[in-house]
């Protein structure tokens, strides 16, 4: 299907999200839409699927004005979109969320829904269990249910706004790989991102939105610096590695730490972090980092072995015991765990607590966001509600909101969803926490993410736990390899010359 | 002869449960959708006294039934678009309609009080009643009785095995999501808040016409039922299964404070009376208590077997609300 958008405009009270945006994607195509955090994406593409109204313009499908007011009609149009965030229903089971939405007969058959399910997960080489809860999935998982759901319904206009910010390196390949078959079907597939080179390595065509209007378009042979200034209005270079500020001192002590899940079962963790230092967690989705993060941030019980922060040992406590020492843990799912949805990014900044006493110093408050606002370039004021802003701004909230006194800081997904230039930033802001003192845990799909800004690197599969890798001295194909399960003997022998050198 | 006697007293059982089954049924489906009706009390009293009135101006208790339908419905219409249209706060819109029907069922309903009125009968079912037991238990009822049999498992199998009923799950669960997937959210959520009020507002005549035929004013003995309904409600786990059980537990319970009062002498006949209430209360607590942080401490100290058997236990009785329970919807 052919698609025209011809002078869409869209405010959110005075931010202006979309200006006059006009251009159109020819059928069987995949086209790519970049552009920085807050640009507008995401509005365009729940304008394009009924999500939300323009205030003006109008969307042509094969030449004809499209009426689509709602997303029931999109659909019916053949239109369905993924969002950033899965809009899905978390406690209930894959298969019920599968069903939700899906015309038919007032008696849905459940057995013919599971086989569809199984058949067309199969088809596109996904994992996905229909009778999990997407409250225990992950958002992976979550972005693949959502994936098959609409492959169920029919939809021929596929949108997916950011796939890419929380899947690993071999769920991306699959994904590409049933995108470009989707495409060569006749399909037309709208992918949004930051990423450019996912964008390069997929589309036929990408448009550039920045602050709201179209900046440009282009066809392969892709110039990414054209790219980039494009997305930026300013040429970025990538960052080099930024030195490690690790000192002597231990923030945390894992000695022989278990835990169980229901899933799998983490055994004898042995690790020693040391302050200023970054230690980055690779595997695939639900390999066991997640639940270690979680379990030195005491969210998750370990079953066996000790928690040592700061050489108090937490073994078994709550997780705002951890807090008390200085423990910090910012979630993957924002809008869920992290911030909280109907209030204003001054309220967040009042909940966390710079002031003392029972009465809000509202003024006060709004001067302190309104800093951080700027020192974090968050598009929005104080006033916006969390859930107004774009993805890429709710993490830039996520992550002003950490304390200034912290001496762990644990990060899922650290820049889900960031563009690079914010990116950059962001780990610039990281590095002068580790500058101070702080040691940091992070878990990334992105391996090149973890290698970049990681001092020492620990590898995941299916529960096993590699000892530290020193990041300088191992690579993307290594770990690549890792995280598939394959090459674990070597590095073990590795380190048992490790700890003979250490020990002379 | 003694059992027969139970017997008949259980059957009872089932009969009062029936106004509470169809009130926290209603309940349940506003629930379900998103939105607290708080004015369940007042809507009983209201309702009862309205129908019991029609009943006897017009000699005929289905109107009565329709008129209770009739001023449910509009009082959840109320509810609705003060909370939906006009996002007020649904928990303070419910507790002054909840006043002010109570007080109105009182006012009106007074040049009324204790006269002569009309009730439904019982109607033995042919054959089904001649059953040993379950005859006397369940085919021995009036029609409301039975319909409040059907609700049950109507209302069950509408929200957990239809579409619509998914939807309606989805609707309450996460609004977003259900507007992305097709559904008209505040559309379905007015639908079935005013579908809610009309099954309370069919609850009020069943006592007045039935269970406790009659309208006594302020000493009916209907004040206080609709709170319970909101907790059981809460108990059901927005199941109906649940709810019907919970119905029944209260009527149980009342009923013991009945027949036991005669052998429990010591005890005052209010305590008794009153005992129902508390303890629907505490059962209430106690169903989500393994979400409690203290215990999840407690039990991680049992041994392997016990605690997975007492954490299924915990995980069966947990009781969650929909997570949009409360929260108006706007699509930007
Ligand atoms: N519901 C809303 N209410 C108010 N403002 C909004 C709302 N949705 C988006 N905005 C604002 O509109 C602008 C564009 O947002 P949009 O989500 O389209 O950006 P985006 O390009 O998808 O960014 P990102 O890459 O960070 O996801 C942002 O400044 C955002 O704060
Ligand atoms: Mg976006």
């Amino acid at each position: 299907m052919e698609i025209e958008f011809r002078n869409i405009n869209k405010t959110f009270g005075t931010v202006r999200a979309n200006i006059g945006i006009h251009f159109s994607i020819p059928a069987g195509t995949i086209q790519g839409i970049l552009g920085e955090n807050g640009a507008g994406k995401s509005t365009l593409m729940k304008i394009l699927s009924g999500y939300i109204l323009p205030d003006s313009g109008e969307i042509y499908l094969d030449g004809e004005l499209a009426k689509i007011e709602n997303p029931a009609d999109a659909i019916r149009y053949g239109i369905g979109m993924l969002h950033q965030d899965p809009l899905d229903f978390p406690p209930m089971k894959a298969l019920d969320n599968f069903m939700i939405g899906k015309p038919g007969s007032l008696f849905p058959a459940r057995r013919e829904a599971e086989r569809a399910f199984l058949e067309l997960r199969d088809q596109f080489g996904f994992t996905v269990d229909p009778n999990s809860y997407v409250d225990s999935m992950t958002v992976g998982e979550r972005q693949q249910l959502e994936i098959l759901r609409l492959l169920w319904l029919g939809v021929r206009v596929f949108i997916l706004d950011e796939p890419t910010t929380g899947i690993s390196a071999q769920q991306k390949e699959k994904l590409f790989l049933t995108l470009r078959r989707l495409a060569d079907n006749g399909n037309t597939v709208v992918f949004v991102s930051h990423k450019l080179e996912d964008v390069e390595a997929l589309c036929d065509r990408v448009v550039v939105l920045r602050r709201g209007e179209l900046a440009g378009q282009m066809t392969p042979p892709y110039d990414t610096d054209r790219l980039i200034e494009m997305m930026f209005g300013k040429v970025i270079k990538l960052d080099e590695r930024l030195p490690c500020s690790a000192t002597d001192q231990l923030v945390l002590r894992l000695q022989n730490v278990a835990i169980d899940d229901y899933r799998l079962q983490i055994r004898n963790v042995n690790l020693e972090v040391r302050c200023g230092e970054v230690i980055g967690l690779a595997g695939m989705e639900g390999s066991g980092q997640e639940l270690l993060l979680r379990a030195c941030a005491g969210l998750v019980r370990t079953v066996g072995g000790r928690v040592i922060v700061n050489g108090k040992d937490l073994t078994g406590k709550d997780t705002h015991s951890f807090m008390r020492h200085g423990v910090t843990f910012m979630p993957a799912s924002r809008l869920e765990e992290g911030l909280i949805p109907g209030l204003s990014i001054n309220e967040h900044f009042i909940l966390t607590g710079e002031q003392k006493g029972v009465f809000i110093k509202r003024d006060k408050a709004k001067s302190y966001s309104q800093n951080k606002i700027s020192e974090y370039s968050i598009r929005g004021f104080p006033e916006s509600r969390v859930e107004a802003l774009s993805g890429g701004n709710q993490q830039r909230t996520l992550l002003a909101l950490l304390k200034e006194e912290l001496s762990l800081i644990l990060l899922e997904h650290p820049t889900r969803g960031l563009d690079i230039e914010s990116t950059i930033y962001i780990w610039s802001k990281l590095k002068e926490r580790c500058a101070k003192g702080a040691a940091i845990l992070f878990i990334s799909p992105d391996l090149e993410e973890i290698l970049q800004y990681s001092d020492r690197v620990i590898v995941f599969f299916s529960g096993r736990v590699s000892p530290p890798l020193d990041a300088t001295l191992t690579n993307v194909d290594q770990l690549g390899q890792l995280i598939g399960g394959k090459g674990w003997e070597e590095i073990f022998e590795k380190e048992q010359v490790g700890v003979s050198n250490a020990a002379q | 002869m003694e059992n027969e006697v139970i017997l008949i007293g259980l059957a009872g059982v089932l009969a009062s449960a029936a106004p509470v089954i169809f009130a926290t049924i209603g309940e349940t489906f506003a629930e379900r959708s998103g939105v607290v009706n708080l004015s369940v009390n007042g809507t009983m009293l209201l309702t009862a006294m309205a129908g019991f009135v029609a009943a006897v101006l017009t000699k005929s208790v289905v109107v009565g039934f329709l008129v209770g339908l009739i001023v449910g419905a509009l009082v959840a219409l109320l509810v609705a678009f003060s909370s939906i249209t006009l996002k007020l706060s649904q928990v303070a819109v419910g507790y002054v309609l909840t006043m002010t029907c109570r007080d109105l069922a009182y006012f009106l309903g007074n040049p009324y009080v204790g006269i002569e009125g009309v009730r439904i009968n019982v109607v033995p079912i042919p054959v089904l009643s001649d059953i040993p037991i379950l005859g006397t238990l369940l085919f021995k009822q009036d029609v409301m009785t039975y319909l409040s049999f059907i609700l049950i498992v109507v209302a069950y199998v509408w929200i957990f095995k239809t579409r619509p009923g998914m939807m309606l799950q989805g609707v309450g669960e996460r609004p977003a999501a259900a507007h992305n997937r097709g559904a008209n959210v505040n559309r379905l959520r007015y639908i079935y808040t005013v579908l809610g009020g009309a099954l309370v507002g069919i609850s009020g005549p069943m006592y007045s016409l039935s269970v406790k035929a009659g309208w006594q004013g302020t000493i009916s003995g209907l004040d206080g039922i609709g709170w319970i309904v909101l907790a059981i409600t809460i108990f059901g786990a927005w199941n109906p299964l649940r709810a019907a059980f919970g119905a029944y537990l209260f009527a149980l319970l009342q009923w013991l404070g009945l027949v036991l009062q005669p052998v429990l002498t010591g005890i005052p006949s209010q305590v008794l009376q009153a005992a129902p209430f508390p303890l629907m209360i505490l059962t209430l607590l106690f169903v989500n208590i393994g979400d409690a942080e203290w215990v999840d401490r407690v039990l991680a100290q049992l041994p392997e077997g016990t605690r997975r058997a007492i954490v299924r236990i915990f995980r069966a009785l947990r009781s969650q609300p929909p997570a949009a329970l409360g929260t108006p919807f706007e699509r930007q």
